[in-house]
Order: C-alpha cells, then structure tokens, then sequence
C-alpha cells in the first residue's frame, strides 16, 4: 500500500518535472532565432557528438532497466553490478556535455551570447543537472543496497529511480530531435 | 430577529442607492463614461451592453439569493422543509443553458467587436478622415512624440487635429508603458525592440489627459501628458512655429541624453528630427549592428530595417 | 575578501526608512514578548517537540494559519499606508513616502497577500480538513507535508529579511522585465521576491502532490469518487491546478534569476531576449493561480450552505462538472492579462470568449447554492453571513471581470484602478469572505468551543461595508481614468475625495480585522460558555469530520469508517447507525516527530538569503546541509510509532465518556 503510494506519488512529481521542461522548451522554441548576430545551431551543433550522447544515455536507460529487474527478483549483486554499469554510462554522458558546454565557452558563445544561446544552455543543461542528481541518487542506493540488501523501505526508492532514469532518457530525445536534428537543418 | 435583518437589508439597499447616487454624481468628471472620440465612444457602448446582458443573471441571483434564504429561514415553520429536494434536471438543464446563452451573446458580441476595435486596424468610420501619423516612445520616465510627416517632435505633450485619425507607432526605450488616452479610446502597450500601433481619433477639440497606465519604475506618477485636440488651422501653425523656433534639433547625440533617467520634465518641442530615429529606436534592441555607439557622432541615425 | 564572505552585503543594507524601522522594531518587540513568555514559562521543548518537529497534519495547518494570520498583519499594514499616501499625496503635496517606497509597498503588498496568506491559509484549511473529510488518519507523505511548510516559512522568511536588510523589489508583484531586469532593477529587491517566491512555490507544489495523492489514494473504504464532499473535490482540483501550473511559475523564476545572476537573455531588451515571453509564462501559472485560490471557496460553500440549510447539497453531479469544467478553462485564458499587448484580433476575441466561459460552471455553483436552500431550513449563523456577503460582493466582481475578458472594454479598463478594484473583489469578497466562513465553521473541531457570534457578527458589517466603501471609489476613479500604481496624481484631475473615501473604507475593514482578533480572545476567555456539548458535532452537520471528537485526537479515527453515501455521517445519524459500527480498533501507526524538515527549511531560507546577496560559499554550504539532511531522512528506518488496539480503545472510550458526562 505505502509503495504504491510513493510510487503514484513519483509519477505526479515527474510529471511537474515535465512542465518544467515543457516551459524550457517553450523557451527555446521562441529564442532559438534570436541569435543577435552571434552564431545558430546549424554553425555550433556537432551532430556525430550529439548522436554519440543519445547512444550512451539510450544504453543507460537499457542498463537501468536491467538493474530494476535485478532488484524486483531480488539478485542485489546484479542489481548493483548493472547499477554500476548505468552509472558509468551516466557519468560519461554528463562528462561529454560538459566538454560541449566548455567548448562552446571557450569560443564566446557562452550563455550570454544571445537569447539562443540562454535558451540552449538552459534547456540542455537543465537535463543535465537532473543526470547529476540521478547520478547521486543512484551512489546513495547503491550504497545502501549493498549495506542493507533490498528492504520495503529502498523498494520503492528503487523503482522510483528507475521511473527517473527512464524520464530522463525521454527528455533527451526531445532534446536530440528540436534542439539538434532541428538545429543543424536550421528549422 | 426578523427586525435585524430586515435593518440589515435596508441599510444595504440603501448603501447601494448611495453607490448608484455617487456613481451618478461622478459621471460628468469620469471621463470613459464621457466619450470624446469615435474608439471610445464605441468602447463606453460596450460596456453598457455587456452589463445590461449581465443583469438578466446577476440581478435574478441577487435577488433569489436573499429572497430564498429569507423564506426558508429556521424560524419560519410556515415554509415547507423538504431534505429530499436535491435534483431537479429540468432546473439544473435551465441554468445550464441560460448562462450560456448570455455568454454566447456576449461572445459574439465580443468576436464582433474585437475586430472592429482591433487598435492596429485604421478606424472605419462613415466618413473618411484625414490621417497624421505619431510616433509615441516611452521613456525613462517621459513621453516623446515624433511627428514624423511634419519633421518635429514634442516631451510631454501632444497636439493633434480634430476628426483626424491619430496613427500612433508606439515603443519603448524604458521598461513597458502604456499609451493611454481614456476620453479617445484603449491603450496599448510599448515595448522594446518592438513597435505596436493605435489608432484614435477626437471628435471634439478639448485637452484631454493622457498617460502611461503600465508602471515603469520610481518616476512613472510623472508620464502624464496632455493630449490636445485642435483644428487643422491652428495645428498647423503649431507645427510652423516649432520648425521657426530655435529650439533644439533632435539627433541621436540628442536622443541619448535626453534618453537618460528624469522625472517631471517640462514641456519641450524639437524643431526638427532626423529621419528614421524612431526605427533605429526600435532595431537597436533587434540587431547588435546599430548600438548606440557606432552612430553618435555621424548625427544620422542608421536603420536597417524600416518598420516592422 | 570582504566580497567573498559578504557577497553584495554591506551594512548600508541596514538603513531603512523611518516607516519601515517603525514596523520592523514592533515586530522585534512581539518577537522579544514571544521568547520572553516562552522562556519563562519554560515552554520552549514544548514548542519544539509539540510544535516545530511535527508531522501531524492537523498541527501543521495550524501552523500555516499562525504564519498567514501574521503575514495578514504586514499586508494590511502596508494596504492603509498606501490608501493614506494616495488620500494625500495631491498636486504639491507628495504624502509621507517616497515614489521608491510607494512602489516597493505595492509590490510586497501583492505578494503577501496573495503567496503568505491566502495559500498559507488554503492550504491550512487543506491539513486541517482534507484527511478528515475523507476518512483517513493521515496525509499520503507526512514527511513531504512538513517538508512543504518549512519550505514555504523559510518563503516567508526570506520575504520578510527584506525589511531588515536591503529592500523589496519596487516592481509590482509580476515584475514585468525589462523592469525587473538587472539594467533597471540592480538592487537586491528583485532577488528577494525571486527567492521567496521560489521557495514558497516549491513548498505549494510538494503540497499539491501530496494532496493529490491523498485524496486519490487514502479514501475510506466506500467513499468512491462521486461520494467524495464537494470540499475534497474541490481540493482534488485545486491540487492537479499547483502540480500543473507551479512548475511554470519555477521554470520562470529560474530564467529570470539566470538573467540577473549570469547575465543571460531570456527576457532582457536585446540580445534576442523577448520579454512578452516572461508575460506569457507568468500568466500561464498565474490565471491558473488565480483558481487555485477560489476553488477551495466553492468548496467550502458548499460544506457550509448544506450544512446550514438541513440539506444535502443541491445537483452535486453538475458541481463537480462545473469544477472540472473551470480547472480545465483555468488554463486556457491566461491572454486576457495582456489583450493590450498588441496580439492580433482573433487571438484576442479567442481569449476573450474562453474567459466568459468560465462564468457559466461558476454561475451553475451559485444557483445550486440558491437551491439547496430552497425548501431547507436555513440557520443564519456566522458562516453563512460571509456566505451572504460573498454572493453581495463575487457577483459585482464577476460582472466587472466579464466586463474586462471583452477586449474592447479592456482596452479601456486595463492597469486602471477598475482592474485593482475588481480583483480586489474577487480576492476579499471571494477567497477571504469564503475563507474566513471556513474557519469559522471548523473552528470548534479544533478546539471544542464556538467562536462568539456576536463579535464575530459585528466584525462581519464592519468588513462588508469597509469593503464598499474602500473598493466602491475605486471602480468609480477606473472611470475617472486612474490608473493604478500612482504615488502621486495632480490635484486637476478630483480623484482626491474618492481616494479618501476609499482610505475611510480600508479603516473600517482594519476595524473588521481588530474585532475578529478581539472574538478569538474573548471566546477564549468564555469557552466554558461557548462550549460545544455535543462533543464534535455543533452544527448538526453531515460529513465525516464531525462524527469524530473534538479536539480531534492524534490518530484521527479510532476506526476507519466504512461509507455507503453521500453526507455518510447526516445518513448515519439519520439511520442512527454509525459507520464505524461493528468493526474492531487495531494498531495504528504514527509517524514519529524529526527535526529534518524545519532543519531543511532553515537551510532553505539560509540558501535564499544568501543566493539573494551572492554569498557563494553559503550557499554551497546549505546545498551541502541539504544533500546530508535528505540522505540522513532516507537512510533512517524508524520513523513511525506504533499505538497498540488496545491503547486506541482505552483512548477513545474516554473521550467518548468525557463528552457523555
């Protein structure tokens, strides 16, 4: 009864978090013309780099699944083994954002470039932001199912996590499809 | 009992009385209700149908409201008490339909004359009228008028003749304003980097208040300006004496400083303008090539772009 | 260095105004009675194990009614500075406060009002009654529920830090950019009303969720959906409108602190940043917003109206269409704020009508009130006296909002004083009229005695006329062409007498809110007198709440009643069986007191604080205490207390024995 309260729960708060990107959205499509004489997405966006990261969050989300299977009949070492693997394939993720981030720093087209440039750094970086606090949401459990074995009180914890990985994985194919296959056709 | 609140609802019919008396008394100073000018003569209509539609639900709740709940009061053994009266489709089908058919009225009326009073539509009256064009910027925190066919400009004030529709372009290069003119119709907002339009026009001469209606920061109880109605003679030799004045010539040098934060400016005129300074007002906010640098010191304004 | 440990703060942020020294060392001197008093009565582990570390969510409401019964204080305080500045600050007279002043007034004014009191006490009234109504001991996640209000006290505590250091944003409450933006605001004020909105809309949003899953999942065995109170449903409503819509509100915040903070454009002048944008997401949480304050009103009326006319709620199935029917349209009219933006005709008439609409659902709620007490038996007792005033005062207002939702009207009415005085009607008339019958008809629940009528009566003229008088002019001067906002206006245009007229008015409503502070001392003072004899049930009335004692014990429900029926507690006692009849007490389980959340929320408010004066390394901290909070709650396995069946039964035939005698 409580699990499936936290869980029904769960969903309702990812769907707030999915109006919130909805709203980043929204601002993107609005700003992302306004480029204010700085450069577009079609000069910026590396497609084989943003494919690269679809491939790696898309396995992510294949690996978590995995992992939730693991957990729900009770196998904690491959649950944490497949946790691990997610874990990694995440932390890579959110290394090469960062590294696209850096680059386009470095060349001054940081956010303040152009309303463009706020409107991508914000929608893209707020996926990212929420990879990293998976990321360390994902250490804690690991932490405490190794510790503590699976119990009613990380069950749901557990499952919830899952939900959250999977929301992110479809937050980025939004992303990858407005923001770069869009971006680098110059819709 | 029944003293108090027969007490209790005559004092507030009687408070009503002196709402509808006060209402009365102000309606010659309040000036919406006192329509100079074609939009707002049309706007003050308006209202007066829509609240007319209004009171065929409002009043028959109003007055059912006290009525019922008089009736059925606890003390009164005489009404019929049934607890089982809970549905009556019939009834709840009637207020169903009724409010809507009020609404569908009004929404016709509404889609009506939205259209009609659309303030970037030229004014369709019976008889053609002559036509000038304003340019209205809001600044931090004062009024600028660019006549753009006459070559002048005036702060904090705007002449204009009668029966002649004003086409007003209005942005800002401040915070949001609101150009508003209640005795000749609707405001409408202004804003950076963008360029709206408002048509108006008076019907009788007269000097009528205008203002920004849109708080724009500490001086905005200042954006209070006069907007005088005047005949095609006399504005005419308004405008001549400004352009034989010796008063100052508006450039972008010109522009920025008077650009800069005041409040309560006086009434001022500039004989004459440079040309496309209201766009370049509004294409220095779209495109980076124009900043207020690169053009101060030609005293022409650049524009890339003309209206939008 | 001295940046780097004070961020922006210098002490030129302590000089204030001598007004607001005035009212800042008054409060300190509350402040200083309260710990005096706490102190000496030795009651301050009281308050800390009873009071600060609870998760009873009938405590909680409590809570949030202390902090919006204070926060009522300052944004009245702050109403009859403004009407005084306005009544005199004529032609060469510019009043007692400065244009800055004025403007920061009608700022803070706007976001008290609207976020630290009418939500606080929605979402009271939410802790309060919601578990009771639908039978349940508890909310869903009585964690998150404590988390949700120390997040929305620390709001309230950022909010109020800008009296003490720096100042207010002197925006208005919606801080349109390009004012809001750093070029024309680059004092703290922006930040603050950022941060305490944020933190406030985030404590909303974790309520909304719990609610939501509240009332879909901890319903009483039998209560199916068309059985739930109109209050629940009403509620149910309210909470899918805060899930939806606050994420907006922090999506658009955050943009605008990116702006301010990193120097981005989303919604600067230039650089390809689009302020209408701001506008447009700001009224797409805002209209919604908007409902989420009167919903619970309509909900509440139709507790009140039922109960006192001895009548089970006239066409329930057609008010939960209506209810459904004005969340959906809640979200589809949020253009009607800005048809003089200059969108085009089509749009504007679209919005327009889409508004009307929602007139039609609200007037169906009104006519079933009529006709529920149509052939009952109707009581004028204090609720209903506000219920009365309400349908005085929400009709005027919904003819002049009808009025304005016609863009060619509101091109003339828009940011006039007509706008200020229809919303005003909506908000006074509407949501504190149909608050306040709430909370007098719940009122003994809580505490086992009525409040005085008689006072409260008094009170309830005072209110109504102060409110004509105070909002009348208003409407009058919109005509007049006022426009809202004016520190100051020329003596040429006589709008003078009404705005004294209007100052008069807001006094007597001033004297409205004295009395009713007064009747909750003097009822204290005669409770013996105003006892409730029945024991929980003083108004004879027909929902769940009232079969249970009060003051309502702990658990809530000795047993979990099983419902067949609308109004299950009226059918119970006109069957005279009770639904809990029949079936056995068991064990239930409480969750137990933790000072994680009002820890969590002191680092929120030390996050907001400093984030508001860009001391970075505090606010790295506070992240940091928040991560370790969070983890320390998750990783604890013992949080609930267990009371034994035979404990609960003992319990609960004393009470029952205690309202025998």
């Amino acid at each position: 009864m409580k699990d499936d309260k936290t869980v029904f729960g769960f969903w309702i708060f990812l769907m707030s978090d999915a109006i919130i990107f909805g709203a980043l959205f929204a601002t993107y499509a609005i700003l992302h013309g306004n480029t204010f004489g700085g450069p577009g997405g079609k000069v910026l966006f590396d497609m084989p780099f943003a494919f690269a990261e679809t491939i790696i969050l898309l396995a992510s989300t294949f690996t978590v699944g995995l992992a939730v299977m693991a957990v729900n009949s009770a196998k904690v070492k491959k649950a944490l083994a497949w946790f691990a693997v997610t874990f990694v394939l995440g932390a890579t993720f959110v290394t090469l954002e960062i590294g696209e981030f850096s680059r386009f720093i470095a060349s001054g087209n940081g956010p303040q470039r152009s309303g463009f440039l706020s409107s991508y750094f914000a929608l893209v970086g707020m996926h990212g932001l929420h990879v990293t606090l998976g990321l360390l949401w994902m250490v804690f459990i690991m932490i405490q199912v190794s510790r503590r074995g699976i119990n009613k009180f990380n069950l749901s914890n557990l499952n919830s996590l899952g939900l959250f990985w999977h929301f992110l994985d479809i937050i980025w194919i939004f992303i990858f499809t407005i923001v770069y296959l869009m971006g680098a056709i110059g819709i | 009992m029944g003293v108090k609140y027969k007490i209790a609802i005559l004092s507030f019919l009687f408070l009503l009385a002196v709402a509808g008396l006060v209402l009365f008394f102000y309606s010659h100073s309040a000036v919406m209700l006192n329509p100079q000018g074609f939009v707002s003569l049309h706007e003050r209509n308006l209202m007066i149908i829509a609240v007319l539609l209004m009171s065929l639900v409002v009043l028959p709740v109003f007055i059912l409201t006290f009525v019922i709940a008089w009736k059925y009061r606890e003390g009164n053994s005489k009404a019929k008490y049934n607890p089982g009266l809970v549905r009556l489709p019939i009834y709840e089908v009637l207020w169903w339909s009724f409010p809507f058919a009020i609404v569908a009225a009004l929404g016709v009326i509404t889609w009506i004359s939205t259209h009609a009073l659309n303030p970037y539509k030229p004014l369709q009256m019976q008889s053609a009228a002559p036509s000038i064009t304003v340019q209205a910027v809001a600044l931090d925190w004062k009024w600028l008028f660019i006549y753009p066919q006459q070559g002048i400009a005036s702060l904090n004030f705007l002449e204009f003749p009668v029966n002649t529709q004003v086409a007003f372009k209005i942005t800002s290069d401040a915070p949001m304003n609101s150009l508003w003119i209640p005795q000749l119709g609707g405001q409408l907002y202004g804003m950076p980097g963008m360029s709206t339009q408002l048509h108006l026009i008076a019907q009788r001469p007269g000097n009528y208040m205008g203002m920004s209606s849109n708080f724009s920061g500490e001086g905005f109880a200042g954006m209070q300006f006069t907007a005088k109605a005047v005949s095609s003679s006399e504005f005419t030799s308004w405008v001549n004496t400004i352009k034989n004045s010796s008063s100052t010539v508006l450039n972008v040098a010109e522009y920025e400083a008077l650009a800069k934060p005041s409040q309560n400016n006086p009434i001022s005129y500039y004989s004459s303008v440079v040309p496309n300074l209201y766009n370049w007002i509004v294409m220095k906010y779209m495109t980076p090539v124009s900043s207020s640098s690169t053009s101060a010191g030609t005293g022409t304004a650049t524009s890339t772009s003309t209206s939008t | 260095m001295m940046s780097f440990i004070f961020g922006k703060l210098t002490l030129s942020a302590f000089e204030q105004s001598p007004t607001i020294l005035a009212a800042v060392s008054f409060m300190g001197l509350v402040g200083l009675v309260v710990i005096i008093l706490l102190t000496k009565h030795k009651r301050w582990g009281w308050l800390w194990r009873e009071w600060l570390t609870t998760l009873d969510h009938k405590k909680i409401g409590m809570m949030y009614l202390v902090i919006a019964l204070i926060m009522f204080f300052r944004g009245g305080v702050e109403a009859l500075l403004m009407r005084g500045q306005q009544s005199i600050s004529v032609g060469a007279s510019t009043g007692f406060l400065s244009a800055n002043h004025f403007d920061q007034l009608f700022s803070s004014h706007g976001v008290d009002m609207i976020f630290f009191v009418a939500m606080p006490l929605i979402f009271a009234l939410f802790n309060l009654i919601i578990p009771l109504q639908i039978g349940s001991r508890d909310v869903a996640f009585p964690f998150l529920n404590a988390m949700s209000f120390w997040f929305f006290a620390a709001g309230a505590m950022v909010f109020n830090m800008s009296l003490i250091l720096g100042h207010f944003a002197a925006t208005g409450w919606v801080a349109y950019p390009p004012l809001s933006e750093l070029a024309y605001s680059p004092g703290v004020g922006v930040d603050y009303w950022i941060w305490a909105l944020q933190l406030a809309g985030v404590g909303t949003l974790l309520a909304g969720i719990n609610f939501l899953v509240t009332i879909i999942k901890m319903r009483c065995p039998g209560m199916t959906l068309m059985k739930m109170p109109l209050f629940i449903w009403t509620a149910l409503a309210t909470n899918v409108m805060v899930v939806f819509a606050f994420p907006i509100l922090t999506a658009t915040l955050g943009l605008l602190f990116l702006d301010r903070f990193f120097g981005m454009h989303f919604f600067t002048a230039g650089f390809g940043g689009n302020a209408m944008m701001y506008v447009n997401l700001f009224w797409s949480w805002g209209h919604p917003e908007v409902y989420i304050l009167i919903m619970p009103i309509f909900g509440i009326f139709s507790e009140v109206v039922a109960t006192f006319s001895k009548k089970r709620l006239f066409g329930y199935a057609s008010m939960v269409y209506a209810t459904a029917a004005i969340t959906l349209l809640s979200f589809t009219v949020w253009l009607h704020h800005f048809f003089t933006m200059g969108g085009g005709a089509d749009l504007n008439a679209f919005f327009g009508i889409a508004t009307m609409l929602i007139a039609v659902p609200t007037g169906v709620k009104i006519f079933n009130w009529i006709f529920t007490m149509y052939q009952g038996r109707v009581r004028f007792t204090l609720p209903m006296y506000w219920f009365f005033g309400f349908i005085a005062t929400f009709t005027l207002g919904g003819v002049a909002g009808v009025m304005m939702a016609i863009p060619g009207i509101d091109y003339e009415l828009h940011n006039s004083l007509f706008l200020v005085a229809h919303f005003h009607t909506m908000l006074i008339g509407g949501v504190m009229f149909g608050l306040f019958s709430g909370l007098y008809y719940w009122f003994p629940k809580y505490t086992g005695f009525k409040l005085s009528e008689a006072v409260g009566k008094w009170s309830f003229w005072c209110w109504l006329i102060g409110f004509f008088l105070a909002f009348g002019p208003l409407y009058i001067l919109g005509f007049m062409g006022a426009t809202r906002r004016l520190y100051h206006y020329s003596a040429s245009t006589g709008w003078q007498p009404l705005f004294i007229v209007a100052g008069i008015g807001s006094l007597i409503i001033a004297a409205g809110f004295i009395l009713q502070i007064a009747q909750m001392f003097i009822s204290y003072r005669d409770r013996k007198k105003n006892i409730d004899l029945t024991g929980g049930d003083p108004w004879d009335a027909r929902t769940l709440e009232w079969s249970i004692p009060s003051p309502v014990p702990e658990y809530n429900f000795a047993i979990i009643p099983e419902v067949h029926d609308r109004d299950p507690f009226w059918d119970a006692k006109q069957k005279g069986v009770m639904a809990t009849a029949g079936r056995a007490y068991e064990d239930i389980s409480v969750p137990k007191n933790t000072s994680i959340p009002i820890l969590m929320g002191g680092l929120a408010f030390v996050f907001g604080f400093a984030i508001v004066w860009h001391i970075i390394w505090l606010v790295v901290a506070a992240l940091l205490g928040g991560v370790t909070l969070l983890a320390w709650r998750l990783s604890s396995v013992d949080t609930e207390r267990v009371i034994p069946a035979s404990e609960v039964e003992r319990m609960d035939s004393e009470l029952r024995q205690k309202i025998a005698a």
